[in-house]
């Protein structure tokens, strides 16, 4: 059986041209970019190459690009980075403001600095999954270290308004994060134009290979680091960088493209037109500020895992809008927060797509899924 | 599939037995709560067998519910038909599960509501022949 995968909200397929790039900093390439012999001068050029892409992607200097771990790293180092430095510093700031649909490593980083003694505003969104503007402008205040918002939704995909944001940001002299993992190359994202003081990024999402992320950090932004060690990345993230990683997450940058962008748009909205047509169904998240990439669907009456169980049996990856397949029975904050009631949050599926995904494999689904949808239906004592 | 699920618990996802409804049901059972995300509607037909015990004659559901809930309802109706209404009221979740060749620990309780759906439809059965 053929497999279909559309989670690519999840992690991607790692381009070929990605993997050729990367296999002789395993092999040949493979000195440590810290040593002061050619080895190491291999390998640092490499990496420095990689920083260079991915600061004009985001119109940065090469130098405010810091290599971690991934996404979740770079959320954790951002805000517990920012927290600790005012800490030390007794600048007398402790507040963090955040919203109610971010992913759980900055949701739990939040929870934990709250333990650690930060005061944390969790703002709420409008139906589509935007933030509340007004809410934000009066939460800062003289307290205020960072505004912390997640850039395209993982589960629901609305855009959150950049420029909007980084404005009152910068005019309420308040830092301003995004975890942009979903968006990156994706659509527009300028640090400049946004005023983004801090943004994270990732490699696995976009083709590129798991375990290697950024966070970019506006020249002159001091924060603390996690890890302490050799003085690696400017003495932020001490530890011996991923080489192979980082010049895979440079040339996964490197080769997205519009086109690739422009093809997703395309079948994204054909596969929610498609899905459309069965009954009492109700497409959650933005409708024009939307990931190219991403559809979150509710199907009364039937719950998302048996979906997701039966396209399965046709080969089909996905994934359900309740993280009760994965690890917590609890149904998902980030539908809760637009005011989606428990029942239609079990019945929620997430359709990933990607630059592989094909008309035909859209097609395909659309004609097995109506049929899934109504056995299911069939066996559903909800009415 | 969605986690480890036993190769038994997915046959009777993909292919449940005795699905639907009884009409004019002798017991109905109804359990769960759509918020927690599983509901069961288990429906009986008592007849009395040869020896002039009471015994469970047909036995279908409905479901609402991830893999595990449709499963588990799909075992229960096959392990209660035929079986007295004594027989059948000591089925128990683990019965269940193991018939299923176990179930993941997070869908033990959740989705496993299936014993306390066939109780609820003897139940039913039992307050309706009083009468």
């Amino acid at each position: 059986m053929k497999t279909i995968y559309f989670d690519n909200a999840a992690t991607t397929r790692v381009d070929d041209e990605v993997l050729k790039t990367m296999l002789p900093y395993f092999t040949e390439n493979y000195g440590n970019a810290s040593s002061i012999h050619f080895k190491g001068q291999e390998a640092k050029d490499a990496m420095e190459k990689s920083r260079k892409i991915i600061a004009k992607a985001l119109g940065a200097k090469t130098e405010e690009i810091i290599f971690t771990s991934g996404g979740t790293e770079s959320n954790n180092l951002a805000l517990k980075g920012l927290f600790f430095w005012n800490k030390e510093n007794n600048t007398g700031k402790d507040h963090i403001i955040t919203t109610k649909i971010e992913h759980d490593c900055i949701l739990n980083t939040c929870k934990w600095l709250e333990r650690q003694g930060a005061k944390v505003t969790y703002l709420d969104v409008d139906e589509e999954g935007f933030v509340d503007l007004n809410q934000l402008e009066k939460s800062i205040t003289d307290k205020t270290i960072v505004v912390s918002i997640i850039h395209g939704n993982n589960e629901i995909g609305t855009i959150q308004d950049m420029e909007k944001i980084g404005n009152i940001c910068r005019k309420k002299g308040v830092l301003f994060h995004t975890d942009a993992c979903q968006s990156f190359t994706k659509t527009f994202l300028d640090v400049k134009k946004q005023n983004l003081d801090l943004v994270t990024l990732n490699s696995h999402k976009i083709h590129g290979p798991k375990g290697v992320g950024a966070l970019y950090i506006r020249e002159g932004i001091k924060i603390v680091p996690l890890m302490h060690g050799g003085g690696h990345e400017r003495k932020i993230r001490s530890g011996t960088e991923n080489v192979s990683g980082i010049v895979g997450f440079g040339k996964a940058v490197d080769i997205a493209n519009k086109k690739n962008v422009e093809k997703m748009i395309k079948l994204r909205d054909k596969l929610i037109e498609g899905i459309l047509k069965i009954p009492k169904t109700r497409l959650n998240g933005a409708k024009e500020k939307r990931l190219c990439n991403n559809i979150n669907v509710s199907f009364s009456n039937i719950e998302g895992e048996s979906i997701s169980g039966y396209l399965e049996t046709h080969g089909i990856c996905t994934s359900t809008g309740s993280a009760c397949a994965s690890h917590s029975l609890e149904t998902s904050h980030v539908l809760k927060a637009i005011g989606l009631p428990p029942v239609q949050s079990n019945s929620t599926l997430r359709i990933s797509i990607s630059k592989y995904t094909t008309e035909e494999e859209v097609d395909y689904f659309l004609k097995v899924l109506p049929g899934i949808v109504e056995k299911l239906r069939r066996m559903s004592p909800i009415k | 599939m969605t986690l480890n699920y036993s190769k038994k618990v997915i046959q009777n996802f993909q292919n449940p037995k005795n699905l639907g409804e009884i009409k004019n049901a002798d017991g109905i059972g109804k359990v769960g709560n759509p918020v927690c995300g599983d509901v069961m509607w288990l429906y009986i037909k008592v007849e009395k067998n040869d020896k002039g015990k009471e015994i469970i004659k047909d036995i279908k559901f409905k479901t609402f519910g991830c893999a595990a809930a449709i499963a588990t309802s799909s075992m229960i109706t096959q392990l209660a038909k035929g079986k007295t209404i004594e027989e059948a009221e000591k089925i128990s979740k683990s019965d269940v599960a193991e018939s299923l060749q176990g179930l993941p620990p997070i869908k033990m309780h959740c989705s496993n509501l299936s014993s306390d759906a066939l109780r609820a439809a003897i139940k039913d059965y039992k307050s309706k022949k009083k009468k």
